[in-house]
């Protein structure tokens, strides 16, 4: 909200036009079609600011994430990151644009391995870098885990041994490992409990404002993207069919599909301001 | 039956002081459930909240004796119509099972199986409890599928898991549960794998069918906006305890315990539909260590207003005004 | 039935791709059946040149390639110049001797192994379980030649069974029965080292994929549902353990023919690979190349009744692939 005026002026990441489809291979008794899964995508995020991209399953915000962390490459369009853009590049070009841009996933639990210590889970991508030697990899990984609200006593302690909100703790830590200036936060808030919720949404929302990073976070849970958001993106049939200032995207939806969005919720904030005996 | 349905008016099933251990080869014990008690009148609806290792899933298996073989059933009882299920035999369970109490899983798309038509697999509940004709069974199969609201009962019955969505399943799931008219359901986070529209949708099926039938039933969830408008009671879980128990309306105008508090405070997120990019009211730590006991209140160590005697010894059982429990001591005198 | 048409399709295409790789392995490994003609100095030079050409070795590969293919196409395997016949029947003969052995060895394999396999599966961990996990892991540690030469020694000991060949000395005297008995006793001892040898395996594989799906989510659910315990083993678990297994079946019958070599060389059963050792020593070419093909055919009619089997069983390949999401 409270934005650096030059930081407004250009964006850490800029996507333009971005577009992927798949090729669904067909069976002896159909024909395989083309499915449009993002198609002219287009948005950029400042430093210290978040852009929701929302939708449903199947709505085409987790092949974008996809793209812009090119774990996939685009068919066509543009992702400037850090004055390149990056969306061709071959994976041999890609090791700098990777250090800028860290990704966490839904589950901690599938996206780290359980086998390695909570220390070596932090030191993997700097290790991989080959970053700094070994005892200050140690203390950049005790540094982070502190500060992603971990005991750094703990690094030795195997990653499997914490609970699943630790976990989230510990893959938001590997993603920092590097210093992101982006964060691609896909689904990252879904899935956990009320409180787990709540304490890695602060967590996040404290980062950012100390690191100044830029957060693309996929969800499709409207209501807990508007406390944490200052864009949003609306995506359906792989295409973003609302964006605006997050006030104005849950104040006055235009597109059908934000109203559908808003709607499924409706019901249940119903239910819930009924028990709590307050007129929604 | 008949005897023990007139005198148990009051009561369809009730737990009574369960603690249940989960012994895992080499592994610590795992006290999963200790000393929960709960009751569910004839078609009333119960909410269990709570968040994971809350012991909730446990409980809802343990209601059915699904409880995975390296579980121990350390005390307590759980009488469903008088009867208790821990002393039952193994047929008298395969006769309650699906036709009495009936459960709908969290994921359909695990709880199907893969092979055997949908159609098929709603047939077999009714197979396993009621003796009829195939043709009547096809027939009542396509009725149950109407009612959970297939337009074309016939297009689906012969149709595999794989090729229904997930909305779909879920439903087949219910018409399963459904099938033989059980008083008792027990959902287990049935829509936590769905998308928040049809979620709503899910959820009104289940209480359009039960009221139909007038089920009763146990919606487990660990989100307190699905049980707000569902269930009549809720019963809030942590670290395998029943921590509080009171009407819907009570449990969210007027929270007792602190957890409680906390979590209804955080579940209003759903209310304020406006960008605020202000720091949630979290709950700070971790639930304790189930493989060690807790000397006083689990909830001590996270809680804003702890006093001296928490962490000294467990809180008992109150209840501070009618039809409500808290174990808090706060509310002790 | 695009699918098997494009199975088919495949399958021909590697017979032929096999067929060459026969062709020129063959013109690679060193010798030819003339070469001890050569050392034998009451044969002139001009004697093997004239027999290398009425076997039409003194042709070209691509030529020599040509004429075969084109007499396969007439169902002519070429000409065994060590047995101085025609391919094709003294294969078959082999051939159907082998199957014999084979096929009783696999239906009695699988009568066996499956419903210990399912057994065993439903009491994992109890002590019924362990005794038969013991005996399968010593079966499975012990080599096939080892347990042909243990149950040789314990036939040629106890003279319980007969040993050696198909039939005995006095087979063409017997009445029709008593040919068939005769048959059934020589064919005791080389099946049971086969079934010895194969069992151990089936059982396992069944044990493993029955109790994988034993522990699935969808078994629960059936218990939570009340379906009783048999109904649930049957209808619920064993369609979709059984996928596994299947491939397995499609092995067994892919190996029918090249399988039993050793059981065949140990025990003297008159089957195809006793008969395609020798002659591969000999450098019998056609009869190696008829050989290989034969068994090519069987491994490419296993794989085929395994894929025709698991289309049948499971819906999610019958169907294509996951339709709604």
């Amino acid at each position: 909200m409270n934005k650096d005026p030059a930081n407004s002026r250009s964006p850490l990441l800029r996507v333009c036009e971005l577009s992927k489809s798949y090729r669904r291979r067909g069976s002896p008794w159909q024909r395989g079609h083309v499915i449009e899964a993002a198609s002219h995508v287009t948005f950029e995020i400042f430093a210290g600011e978040t852009l929701a991209l929302v939708g449903m399953s199947g709505s085409g915000k987790s092949t974008v994430a996809r793209c812009v962390s090119r774990l996939e490459r685009p068919d066509a369009g543009e992702i400037w990151l850090n004055q390149t853009d990056i969306a061709q590049l071959e994976s041999s070009d890609l090791a700098p644009s990777r250090q800028r841009c860290q990704m966490v996933f839904q589950d901690a639990a599938t996206s780290i391995n359980p086998r390695f210590t909570a220390g070596e889970v932090i030191e993997e991508p700097m290790l991989i870098q080959q970053e700094g030697s070994q005892r200050e990899r140690r203390q950049r990984a005790q540094g982070l885990m502190s500060e992603v609200g971990l005991s750094p006593d703990s690094a030795d302690r195997l990653a499997m041994e914490f609970s699943g909100g630790q976990q989230q703790r510990l893959a938001i830590a590997r993603a920092l490992a590097l210093k992101p200036s982006v964060l691609i936060l896909d689904e990252a808030l879904s899935g956990l409990d009320l409180s787990t919720e709540a304490q890695i949404a602060n967590l996040l929302l404290d980062l950012q404002s100390a690191h100044a990073l830029a957060y693309l976070l996929i969800s499709h849970d409207l209501a807990l993207v508007a406390r944490v958001s200052d864009t949003i993106a609306v995506m359906a049939n792989g295409k973003i069919v609302e964006q605006g200032p997050t006030t104005q995207v849950i104040g006055h939806p235009t597109a059908p599909e934000t109203r559908a969005l808003l709607g499924a919720t409706e019901s249940a904030r119903v239910g819930l301001a009924a028990a709590m005996g307050m007129t929604p | 039956m008949d005897a023990t349905v007139t005198n148990s008016d009051e009561v369809l099933a009730l737990v009574r002081g369960l603690s249940v251990t989960y012994e895992p080869d080499g592994g610590q014990p795992v006290r999963a459930l200790v000393q929960a008690s709960l009751s569910i009148g004839p078609g009333e609806s119960l909410g269990i909240l709570g968040e994971s290792g809350s012991g909730k899933s446990t409980l809802a298996s343990a209601l059915l004796r699904l409880l995975p073989a390296n579980a121990r059933y350390m005390n307590g009882a759980i009488l469903f119509r008088g009867c208790n299920l821990l002393e039952a035999s193994d047929s008298e369970l395969r006769n309650i099972r699906g036709a009495r109490i009936a459960l709908i899983p969290q994921d359909p798309a695990l709880a199907l199986n893969p092979v055997i038509s949908v159609g098929d697999q709603i047939a077999e509940v009714l197979r396993a409890h009621i003796r009829t004709t195939g043709e009547a069974r096809r027939t009542r199969v396509e009725e149950l599928l109407a009612e959970v609201g297939f337009d074309q009962p016939r297009q689906i019955y012969p149709a595999y898991p794989h090729q229904l969505s997930g909305g779909q399943r879920q439903r087949i799931a219910i018409a399963q549960a459904m099938a033989c008219h059980p008083a008792l359901i027990i959902a287990d986070e049935p829509t936590s794998k769905l998308d928040a529209s049809l979620q709503t949708e899910i959820l009104a099926l289940m209480r359009r069918i039960g009221r139909q039938h007038g089920s009763a039933f146990v919606l487990i969830s660990h989100d307190p906006t699905v049980l707000a408008g569902f269930v009549d009671r809720i019963a809030v879980m942590y670290a395998g305890r029943v921590i509080e128990e009171g009407s819907t309306e009570d449990i969210f105008r007027r929270p007792l315990h602190p957890y409680t508090q906390a979590l209804v405070r955080l579940s209003s997120r759903y209310l304020a539909m406006q960008a605020v990019r202000t720091p949630f009211a979290a709950i700070h730590g971790e639930p304790p260590d189930l493989t060690e006991t807790v000397a006083g209140c689990p909830y001590a160590e996270r809680c804003e207003e702890r006093m001296p005697v928490c962490s000294e010894r467990g809180p008992q059982e109150t209840a501070p005004e009618l039809d409500r429990r808290v174990r808090c001591f706060k509310y002790e005198h | 039935m695009k699918y098997l048409a494009r199975r088919a399709i495949r399958a021909f295409a590697l017979l032929i791709a096999v067929s060459v790789l026969c062709f020129l392995f063959t013109e690679m490994a060193p010798g030819s059946f003339f070469d001890e003609m050569r050392l034998n100095p009451q044969i002139s030079p001009e004697t093997i040149s004239n027999l290398r050409s009425r076997y039409g070795l003194d042709q070209p590969l691509v030529e020599r390639y040509g004429h075969w293919l084109l007499a396969v196409a007439h169902g002519d395997l070429g000409y065994s110049i060590a047995y101085n016949a025609p391919v094709a029947p003294l294969l078959w003969t082999r051939a159907l001797n082998t199957l014999l052995l084979t096929t009783t060895a696999m239906v009695l394999t699988w009568l066996i192994g499956v419903p210990l396999g399912v057994w065993t599966a439903t009491w994992r961990g109890k002590w019924l379980d362990r005794i038969v996990e013991t005996g399968n892991s010593l079966l499975i540690s012990i080599p096939e030649i080892v347990i042909a030469l243990g149950l040789l020694a314990w036939a040629v000991r106890s003279r319980a069974v007969p040993i050696g060949g198909m039939i005995s000395l006095s087979h063409d005297d017997l009445s029709g029965w008593g040919k068939l008995r005769d048959v059934l006793q020589h064919l005791l001892l080389p099946t049971a080292i086969l079934v010895l040898a194969g069992v151990s395996i089936v059982v396992r594989h069944v044990r493993a994929s029955v109790g994988e799906v034993l522990d699935a989510p969808f078994v629960r659910a059936g218990r939570g549902l009340g379906i009783g315990q048999v109904r649930l083993l049957f209808r619920h678990v064993l369609p979709v353990a059984a996928s596994p297994g299947i491939t397995l079946f499609g092995f067994s019958i892919a190996s029918l023919l090249s399988g039993s070599l050793l059981v065949e060389v140990t025990t003297g059963w008159p089957g195809l690979g006793p008969l395609l050792l020798e002659a591969t020593f000999a450098r019998d070419l056609y009869l190696v190349i008829g050989g290989i093909i034969f068994s090519a055919v069987f491994l490419l009619a296993g794989n085929f009744i395994a894929d025709l089997l698991l289309m049948a069983s499971d819906p999610r390949i019958r169907t294509g692939g996951v339709n709604a999401e």
